[in-house]
Parts: C-alpha cells; structure tokens; sequence
C-alpha cells in the first residue's frame, strides 16, 4: 500500500506492506537508523519518535495509521552544530553510556518537557517509565532533563 | 599526572557522545550489506527432548526461503564445538567435564529457546514464515531445573554423572574446621543468589559476509572482544583461519558480560554466509534474548561465619551449588570459581577461609559473566554474614568491620584464598560513606518512618573485587585458555594528529575519550588530535576485549607503554636532528627540548621529521612514529569500598523504597571523573535491580516465566533514586596509571548493602531475593 | 507479524462493512495491546481494520455526564481540565495508564473493548457506573465485562463512546505491576446517586464491583469503615507477582487509600 508521511520536514511517497511498522519504514526504508529497536512488547521505548508533535513508540504504530503524519525523528531534531538543548543536556551531563537508548529517550525527555509544568527530579522519573536504560542507573539522564528544562 | 583541561583526571565530555544524541552511532543493525538475506533461528519449545526429525520441506516451499539449516549441515561440514576456555579441576584433580556443545543442537535439546536450526530468507518476514513451517518432531523428557537437586534427577548429558561439572574446593579445610571448633559465635546463613537476564538495551546481532573473490569472510558482531571471537570461530569453530575472518564489533550497545562469549547464532550465521556465499543477518528479537542470551548469577549457598566474642573474625566456610545451565558457556566455569571462592577475604583478616563450589548442569539457558561475575555473589556472602553477625552480637555495623579491615600497614596483604591485595584503605572508604549518609541521624529517620506506619533499614556493603584480568601467568596456572594481556598501538600521523588502537573494546564506556585524554596527557597533544581506534580485527593486532573491568588498567597500561615508545623514539629523532645524544633530550607538555640550550622541537615537527626522513642514518634510526606494546599484569587490582543504603518499607503494601544510597569507591587513579561516576551510577543501578526487582524464573517444566519485560522487572527510572558518590585513593602500585577499574564495583556493592538494609528494616535475618513487595508484605506478617 | 490486509475505516458504517466482508476482521484503534499482539504473531487476522481515522468518536463532552469519544486518547482525557473538573478521579486513572508514549496512542475504546484484566479503566467503568455505547446499543457498565478479554460486545459491534456520570466524589489508587506497570490492583471508590461503588481491576479475571467493600463503605465514604474489612481471595488472580491473597490485601489497601484522598 501506499503511505505518505513528512519526516524530518522532508514529504515521502513509499510503498510500504500492509504490515509495516512506523519503524520499519524510517529505518529500512529511509535510512533514519537512529531510531532503535529494544524490545518486541512496547516497553523500551528505544524508538521513540514524534508523530503529530507527540511522543510515540514507533514499534507499535502501523505504517498504515502514520499516513498522513509529520513524524520527526532523532535526526531531525537538530545537528552536531546546532544541537537541540537535549541533546546538548544529554551531553553535557553525561546522560548515555552506550547510546543506544539514547534517542528514544531524548524524544521521550523531549516531549515531557514540552508537555509538563512544574518538573521535578520525581516527576522526571515518572514521566520516564517508558524508556528503559541499562547504562546509566537514570541519574545522569535525570540530571540533563531538568538541565534542559530550563533551555528549552 | 598533572590535572589540566583535558587531561588524565579532568571530567571532559565524550568524544563519542555526538554520534549517539544525534542519532549516528552505527550499531551492528544498522549495518546492511549489498543482497543480504535475513536469517531466523528455530527455538527449542522444549527443556529437554530428543530430537526425532525435522522436516524442512515445507518451510522451503515458503516464497523468498533461500535455505534451512539444521545442526546435522553445521556438523557435515566440520563445525566444531562452542568451546569453554577456562578449565576447572575438582577437588580430586579430575578435569571439569564439558558436555559437547554443538552451535546447532543435533540429537538433543536441553533448554527453551537452545537453537537447532536456523532459516535464511530474502526478506525478513519470509524467513519468519519459514520458520513456521519447520516441523519438528521431539519427544519430551522430563525438565531438570532445581539446581539444589540437579544431581539425584535425570542425567542431561552422557559424559556427565550426576549433571555435576566439577566439585571445586579453595583454602585450608582443616584449618578453616578448627577455627570454628574454637569458636565463641557461628553466623550462618543460607543464601539463593538470584538469576539474572543482562538485558543490555542493544539485542544481540550478526552481519556475515563472504567474499567469494578472496575467500575472506566478514563478521559485523555485537560483541565485546572481536578477536576473542575471531580466535574461537577460527580455532576450535574452525569457520576460517584468522587470517581470512575479520570480526567487526561496531557501536555496541551494552554488554555487561553479555556479549562476551560466543554464541550459536553469530557462528552458524557467519557460517551460512560462507556457504551462501551471500550476506547473512539476523538481529535477534527481545524475547530471544530472553532465551539465549546467557544468564547471571544463580547460586544456592551456605555460609557460616565464626567469630569471637569480640567480633574478630576466626573463620569462614562456604558451600556453593552454581547452576551452569544447559552447557558450558565460554567462561562459565571460571565465574563461580576464580572469580567467586577467590574474593571471599573480602576487605578482612579472616585467617581460615574454606570454599566448595559444585557447578551443575540444569534444563535452563547457559549461566556465565553478568555484571561483576563471581564478586556480587562473594560480596553479598560475606557482607550479608558480616551484617548477620554484628546483629547476633549486636556490634555496630561499622564498628564489626572495623575491628576486622585489613589495614593500610599490612599491604601486599596474602589472603587465605589466593589472592595479594596491593593496597587500599578501608576505613577511608567507610568513614566517608558514613558522613554522606549521616548514620548519627538514622535512628531519628528510623522513627520517623515508624511513626508513620513504616519501617526503615540500613544496610552496608564492604565489598572488594579482583579486576584488571588478568596476569597471564596466573590466569594460565588456574586453567585460562588464553592470555589475559592487553595490546596497544600508538600511530601518530605525518602532521602530527595520533590514532590509537586498541584491544580494548567500547560498549558504553567512552574509551575513546579517558583513552584518548592518556595519551593527550603523555604526549602533550591536543585531545582533539587523539582519535581512538577499537573493535576490528582487521584494524588491531590483537585484543583481549573489555570484561571484568581491565580496560584502564590492562588496556590503559599498554597504552602507556606504546606512549614511552613514541617518546623514546621522538628523543632519538630530535637527537639526530640537533646531533647529539637522546639523553640529552627532555620531553614535557608536547616539546622535545635539549638540555641546557634553547632548542626543541614540537612534537608535531617530530612526527613529520620521522615521515620526511631527509638524512636519517638508516642502520641506526628507522622512519615513522608508531609503536605497539603487549602489557601483562603484574597482579590484579582491587577496587574496594563501601556502599550505604537506607530504605523505607511501605507498611500496608510490603512495597520497598531505596531512601539513600551512598556509594563511596576506591578505583585508584581516575582519568575522567565523569565517565567513572556514570559507571558507578549504572552498577548501582544493577544492582539494586538484583536486590528488588530483577529474577529469571523457569516453571517446574523449565519454561522462562519471565521472558519479556512484561514479567521481567527492568529498574526504571522511578525505581531508583538519585546517587550520592564519592570516591578515596590508594593508586595501584602496579600499573603505570595507578589505576583499579571502575565498570562493576556498583553491581558488586550495592545488592548486599540494600538486602542488608531491608531485612534489618523487617527485622527477618533473611530473605529471598528479590525483596518483591509480596516477599516483603509476607515477612512484615501479620502486620499488614 | 502474519500478513494482512490493513484497511482504514472512513465512517463506522464503512468500518462494519470491512468487517462484515472480512474473513476474519479486527478493528484497531490505538493498537496499544493489538500491534504487540501481532507482532508477536498471537494473532492472525485477515484484515485489521482502522478506525483511528473516525474523528467523530474523538473527543470529550462534558456536561451532567463526562462522555470520552472512544478514540480518546488516554493523555488527552489525563490532560483535559474539564474532565478534571467534574471527576478528577478519572484524569488521575488516565494519568497512570501505561507511560507517557502508551498514553499518546491508547484510546478508551480499545482498552475497555479489550477487558484485560490488569487495565485501568474498567475499574473507572464499573466503579463509576458508566455507560457503554456502540454502534449499536448502550451497555451498562456492571454488565459490561464478562470475562477474561470477554465483553458483552457482539461480533463487530464498535464502542462509540463511555459515558461518565459525575459522582459526588471518587478517588482511583492503583498498585502497579513492577514490571509491566499494569494493575496488579486497582480500585476506584465513587459516591454515585448517593450509593457507594467501588470497582476493582487487576485482581479477577475481569474488572468487577467489589460487594465487601461497598457494604463495608455504606454508611460513608470514611477510612476507619474499612478497618477488619477484608476481601475473600478465592477467585482473585495469582500469577509470579502477586498471589491472590496479597491481592485481596491490596483490595483492600487501595481502597482505603482511594478513601483517604477524599477525606
């Protein structure tokens, strides 16, 4: 079937299987490997990415029902030159050990922020209970997320 | 070791970290090579059942099914074992016996998920559609799973009586008997140390490729210690000679022991390439790792400590079950053993230590290195017995170790169990955990607590570890099959800039920056002009990888010694260039200087002085500045230190809440501040995961209860609270950097110190782990 | 996941056609519980049906009663001030599903046409007295769950909406499952039309009213009304996390905590 979806700013037309997953179709079909897949049950959230301005986990989203939607990636958030303030965060606060979490949880610290009033260090952590670190033990990742709140 | 900006000691950001925040990092499933077809394996749904016959027929029927192999094709084709490389001897001096382990099970199948055959497709979904129909014929036998009562159940493997690998046995057992004869107090406990699942966030993957034109075969791997992989694959797989197999491990994402070994599937799919001679992969779904990748821990103990009156340690005894699993994983054997029986001085002049330890074979995936391997297990004995016995005698917690530590005057310090301690300073470590977490104020935070409804613990954890591994000579003498040295290469550029190559391999640590801020630092060079080179065969000479926190202290050893080669070989030059002597040439901050006379040279003038050769007298002085060195420890390092945690237990709900935690390290040196705090706080983290959450559970008939994150219970960030870290130094006095190693000592500390705490809050002496909410519920009683 | 055929309903009438010329349909909403189900190949459908693009059944109407539109989102329904307005009890229940990317995606309509045992909002349904309408019909939330992921939906019947009454108070305590963070229990205590309701998932095979507790809470909503009360475990759950009795405890523990919010 035939799905047309913006990411990153840029329009695509693809022809893509009924049973596509979002995922599939930005890492094998456009290359946007900085999406991550984790785990098979929706819990990880290494492929967090934002559809429609929300954070979702593009595991569990049908590229059938991405038709349409503005998706953004972790590539489209900003550049090694122009950082987004998370990213930025992230680096500054020593938020990743092995990266590999490291996008879903950007996009997912991303939204929190964007989405949230009044965040403390708890509700930091609650907002995060979809995105699992194996490196970091979350205290570095705490810290940056409430170093960007106030950058962003 | 002056501290600068950039330096040995300063807390710089990653080199690597803009890859990965920009979604660059290239991990092995990123990687695609041109035509490749996809690769899934077929499971065991089975514990254990004979094989009876697998039809393929069907499956390659399935539109796009290129192949199906089985264990029978890898055999027909002389594909070894997958070996175990280190060798125990049992107390009779019988060598440890290792069941055959073929990559692809052939008559038999002795765990749920163990591989015994694998279809390779032109697209995923075929593959998965083939693998569907396969159909297998087993006949089920009856699951062995109970490690405390694998020896009187069925015999899983021919070669094995009574499913035991070896019955090992470390110290003086005559000795140790009398200690506790004349004795004035017993503790005792019996301990189940919980099974694991690493569960490093990045799946395990394999990319093989064959080129048909040179024979060479390419493996892209998730693995921490490529040419440990490529040695195993070519010597005893017998895939290819090395010279002909490259093995690739590019950004790996988390290991913690997990990607050490070598497993089936990156064996028969870099085996299939070859025999497609088209690009294989296969990328394994979460619940597979579940399944096959191997697991930690599992040990079923009792410990008793004998002591006097005055709480002066007198003995320590120790009887260990130790569940290998199904097979013998790579270095499973030496985990409960060389890295447990071992450590079991801890940080204490207990002068008789006696440890046995029998490894069994059960119906469960293989059991090797997870995250401290062999230490968390021997910490949580002795410092769950240490707590036991001070609240027997009722010693204050910090007063018991005192009265025992090993003192700073008393180094090298012989422990009864094989090992020489170098250093260290005990007290240091505890005096400051105990003003981080304010132990003065527990009692009224005890009180609080109760006051409403709760209950309040504390709990410590002096633990030591053995890292750096390892000096070969001792590794070899207790059975390695391996060195355990480290390589370096130091090549610096026409203009100046260094690339470094190392054995060492990156998953999540940032050597490419605390290694390139060492040779910043010696060479007087800026970091940027450092770039760090790892995890490809074909780019080092050798390696022994990263495991068991050996990478600064092995790797970083040989990095200096590659460094004092660049130097000594720059003096030379410069030498040669101002006609005189190399002892009459200084090197400091980056300058060749000769002494007494303004001349010098900048190291970058050197390094194009050696690639433009103008008038060197070739018989004495070669072009080029590049130099590799080999360093072999001396002895192993001992990270120690002492970890405090407190937590609140939920009247009503059992529910327990890490209140603080203070984890307070002696790693020696440290390079980057930063980088050692994040690998504390992930440890910690671990840990605490082992303590509260974390369990690999098999039924009765030796199912995975617990195979996906739905039951699995990963810590999460609402599970942990915020570290306090501190650390103390007693530099190595065996390595040029002084330093220890700093990747497991959270994961080695933390799970005593909070099961300390939560059964001192119930007031039980012990519990079993993990300390789930109903676990707790039921031990507060009736009080719920 | 098996292959199928994905369709994208563009009216209801349109998605009961799909469904009535499939061969095996399924309708997906959110696909929270559906896409994992799939992918893990638990599930073979001939066609999944799309109904996400129905904006008609998007939405929150609040007014004598909280009516959710059954593609609501769970983050939607925990970010609505209205909705916080008139039940608060419910913007905390919507605020606790899953995690913050689950609740982006997952409507209301799907998780209640699914009936797990261990989701929030069937306790919201029974606890409060909701109301499910259909496509077809309006069903009343006591007789809503029938089962194990059975509801008294019919074949192909699509859940339009659920309809909330404003209670004089209610108040929502869950215990989570460590790992997945579903309800290993959770109770919603409601004063609906001057009678006491109190709903419990997590615990059975399907949501349902606890009897013990609402005799117990009769004579007003108040903690100490809860004090001895226990709750029988004999048809509760018991799985690797909690037994059926200390699912009864937790019964009971969240009830008085839902309780103590409101006093």
């Amino acid at each position: 079937m035939e799905v047309t979806l913006t990411v990153n700013g840029a329009p695509h037309s693809l022809d893509v299987p009924d049973n596509a997953l979002l995922v599939e179709v930005l890492r094998e079909r456009l290359g946007l490997t900085g999406t991550h897949v984790g785990c098979d049950t929706s819990q990880c959230g290494a492929c967090v990415v934002h559809m429609d301005g929300c954070a979702v986990k593009s595991c569990t989203v049908l590229a059938g029902q991405a038709d349409g939607a503005e998706v953004t990636t972790i590539e489209g958030i900003g550049t090694a030159d122009a950082l987004h303030p998370m990213q930025e965060a992230f680096r500054d606060c020593h938020a990743l050990q092995c990266g590999f979490c490291t996008p879903g949880m950007i996009m997912a610290a991303i939204d929190l922020v964007k989405t949230s009033e009044d965040l403390d260090e708890q509700a930091v952590r609650d907002g995060l209970e979809g995105n699992l670190c194996r490196c970091t033990g979350y205290h570095n990742i705490v810290r940056a997320v409430l170093a960007a709140r106030d950058n962003m | 070791m002056a501290e600068n900006g950039t330096g040995i000691g300063a807390a710089v950001k990653r080199k690597e970290d803009m890859r990965f925040i920009t979604g660059a990092g290239r991990y092995t499933d990123d990687i695609d090579q041109a035509g490749q077809a996809c690769a899934v394996f077929l499971r065991s749904p089975h514990a254990r059942a004979t094989i009876g016959g697998i039809d393929t027929g069907a499956a390659l029927q399935v539109p796009g099914v290129v192949a199906v192999y089985t264990g029978a094709d890898l055999a027909a084709d002389g594909i070894g074992d997958l070996p175990c490389g280190w060798l125990v001897k049992s107390k009779d001096g019988s060598d440890m016996i290792q069941p055959p382990h073929p990559p692809l099970a052939v008559e038999r199948v002795n765990y749920v998920g163990e591989p015994y055959g694998l279809v390779i497709a032109d697209s995923l979904q075929a593959a998965r559609d083939g693998a569907e129909a396969v159909v297998a014929d087993f006949d089920d036998l009856p699951a062995v799973v109970g490690v405390a009562t694998a020896d009187q159940a069925d015999q899983l493997h021919e070669s094995v009586p009574n499913n035991q690998c070896y019955d090992w046995e470390l110290g003086d057992k005559v000795a140790t008997d009398a200690a506790f004869a004349n004795a004035d107090h017993v503790a005792s406990l019996d301990i189940v140390n919980n099974r694991l699942i690493p569960n490093a966030m990045e799946p395990r993957a394999a990319v093989g490729d064959y080129d048909a034109a040179s024979g060479v075969y390419t493996l892209h791997t998730t693995s921490q210690n490529p040419h440990l992989e490529r040695l195993v694959l070519a010597a005893f797989v017998q895939v290819a000679p090395e010279s002909r197999l490259r093995v690739v491990s590019p950004d790996v994402g988390g290991g913690f022991g997990s990607k050490i070994f070598v497993y089936a599937e990156e064996t028969a799919v870099i085996w299939a390439a070859g025999k497609l001679r088209r690009a294989v992969k296969w990328r394994a779904e979460r619940s597979e790792s579940f399944l096959a990748d191997a697991h930690g821990r599992d040990h079923v103990t009792k410990a008793e400590l004998a002591l006097s009156s005055d709480g002066t340690f007198l003995g320590l005894r120790v009887k260990t079950i130790a569940n290998m699993g199904a097979y013998l994983s790579t270095f499973a054997s030496s985990v409960p053993t060389y890295l447990y029986g071992t450590l079991m001085a801890g940080q204490y002049k207990t002068p008789a230590i006696y440890v046995e330890v029998r490894a069994m074979f059960t119906n469960t995936a293989p059991v090797d290195a997870y995250r401290g391997a062999g230490r968390p297990e021997a910490t949580y004995v002795v410092e769950r017995l240490v707590e036991t016995a001070a609240r027997d005698l009722s010693m204050d917690l910090a007063e018991i170790r005192r009265r025992n530590f090993i003192q700073p005057e008393d180094f090298p310090y012989a422990t009864p169990v094989a090992l020489t301690y170098d250093t260290g300073d005990y007290e240091a470590s505890l005096d400051k955990a105990l003003r981080h977490i304010d132990y003065q104020g527990f009692g009224a935070r005890r009180a609080a607590s109760e006051a409403n409804g709760n209950r309040r613990g504390i709990g410590f954890s002096s633990y030591i570890e053995a890292c750096g591994l390892a000096p070969s000579q001792v590794a070899l003498s207790l059975g390695a099959g391996v060195g355990l040295f480290e390589s370096a290469e130091v090549r610096v550029n026409v203009t100046g800039s260094v690339t470094v190559i190392t054995g060492s391999h990156s998953h999540g640590q940032g050597h490419e920056t605390t290694f390139a801020q060492v040779v910043s630092d010696r060479l007087g060079i800026p970091l940027d002009d450092v770039e760090v080179v790892h995890g490809d065969t074909a780019r080092s000479d050798y390696g022994l990888g990263t495991y068991g926190s050996r990478s600064i202290a092995v790797g970083g050893s040989a990095l200096i010694r590659a460094t004092d080669k660049i130097i000594a070989k720059g003096k030379k030059i410069v030498a040669h260039n101002f006609e005189t002597t190399e002892d009459n040439i200084d090197f400091t901050d980056g300058i060749f200087a000769e002494h007494e006379s303004n001349r010098s040279m900048a190291f970058a003038e050197v390094a194009f002085a050696a690639y433009v050769p103008a008038n060197f007298p070739l018989d004495e002085l070669e072009p080029g500045l590049s130099e590799k060195a080999f360093y072999d420890p001396g002895n192993f390092t001992y990270p120690a230190g002492t970890h405090i945690c407190e937590v609140e237990i939920d009247g009503e709900t059992g529910v327990p809440t890490i209140a603080a935690f203070v984890a307070v390290d002696d790693f020696g040196h440290v390079i980057n501040p930063m980088i050692v705090e994040g690998q504390v706080h992930g440890g910690l983290c671990q840990g605490i995961g082992q303590a509260l959450l974390e369990h690999g559970v098999y039924d009765d008939a030796g199912q995975l209860v617990t195979g996906s994150y739905m039951d699995y219970c990963m810590p999460r960030a609402d599970d942990v609270p915020s570290f306090t870290v501190d650390t103390t130094v007693t530099p190595c006095t065996h390595n040029p950097l002084g330093v220890k190693g700093c990747g497991e000592a959270g994961a080695i500390g933390a799970t005593a110190a909070v099961m300390n705490a939560v059964t001192d809050a119930l007031g039980v002496k012990s519990l079993p782990m993990p300390a789930t909410p109903e676990t707790v519920w039921k031990a507060l009683g009736s009080a719920g | 996941m098996y292959q199928f055929n994905y369709r994208k309903a563009s009216s209801l009438e349109h998605a009961a056609d799909l469904q009535a010329n499939a061969e095996d349909g399924v309708y997906l909403a959110g696909g929270m519980t559906l896409i994992p189900t799939l992918k893990q190949r638990l599930a073979a459908p001939s066609d999944v049906i799309d109904v996400g693009g129905l904006d008609g059944l998007r939405g929150i109407d609040v007014g004598a009663t909280v009516r959710v539109g059954a593609l609501t989102a769970h983050a939607e329904v925990a970010a609505s001030a209205e909705v916080r307005g008139a039940i608060p009890a419910l913007s905390d229940l919507a605020e606790g599903i899953g995690d913050a990317h689950v609740r982006n995606r997952g409507t209301i309509g799907g998780s209640v046409a699914n009936s797990d045992p261990a989701a929030d909002y069937p306790a919201a349904v029974v606890g409060l007295g909701a109301t499910v309408h259909t496509d077809r019909r309006s069903i009343v939330g006591d007789d809503f769950f029938t089962d194990l992921f059975e509801t008294a939906l019919d074949e192909g019947e699509i859940i339009t909406s659920v309809e909330f009454p404003v209670p004089a108070q209610a108040a929502y305590a869950k215990f989570p499952n460590p790992a997945s963070r579903y309800a290993i229990v959770g109770v919603m205590v409601a004063e609906v039309d001057d009678a006491v309701r109190v709903g419990v998932t997590g615990a059975g095979p399907c949501a349902f009213r606890s009897a013990e507790l609402e005799a117990a809470l009769a004579g007003g909503l108040s903690v100490s009304a809860l004090d001895g009360v226990s709750v029988s475990s004999g048809d509760l759950n018991s799985d690797l996390h909690a037994s059926a009795e200390y699912r009864a405890h937790l019964v009971v523990v969240m009830a008085r905590r839902a309780v103590a919010q409101l006093t």
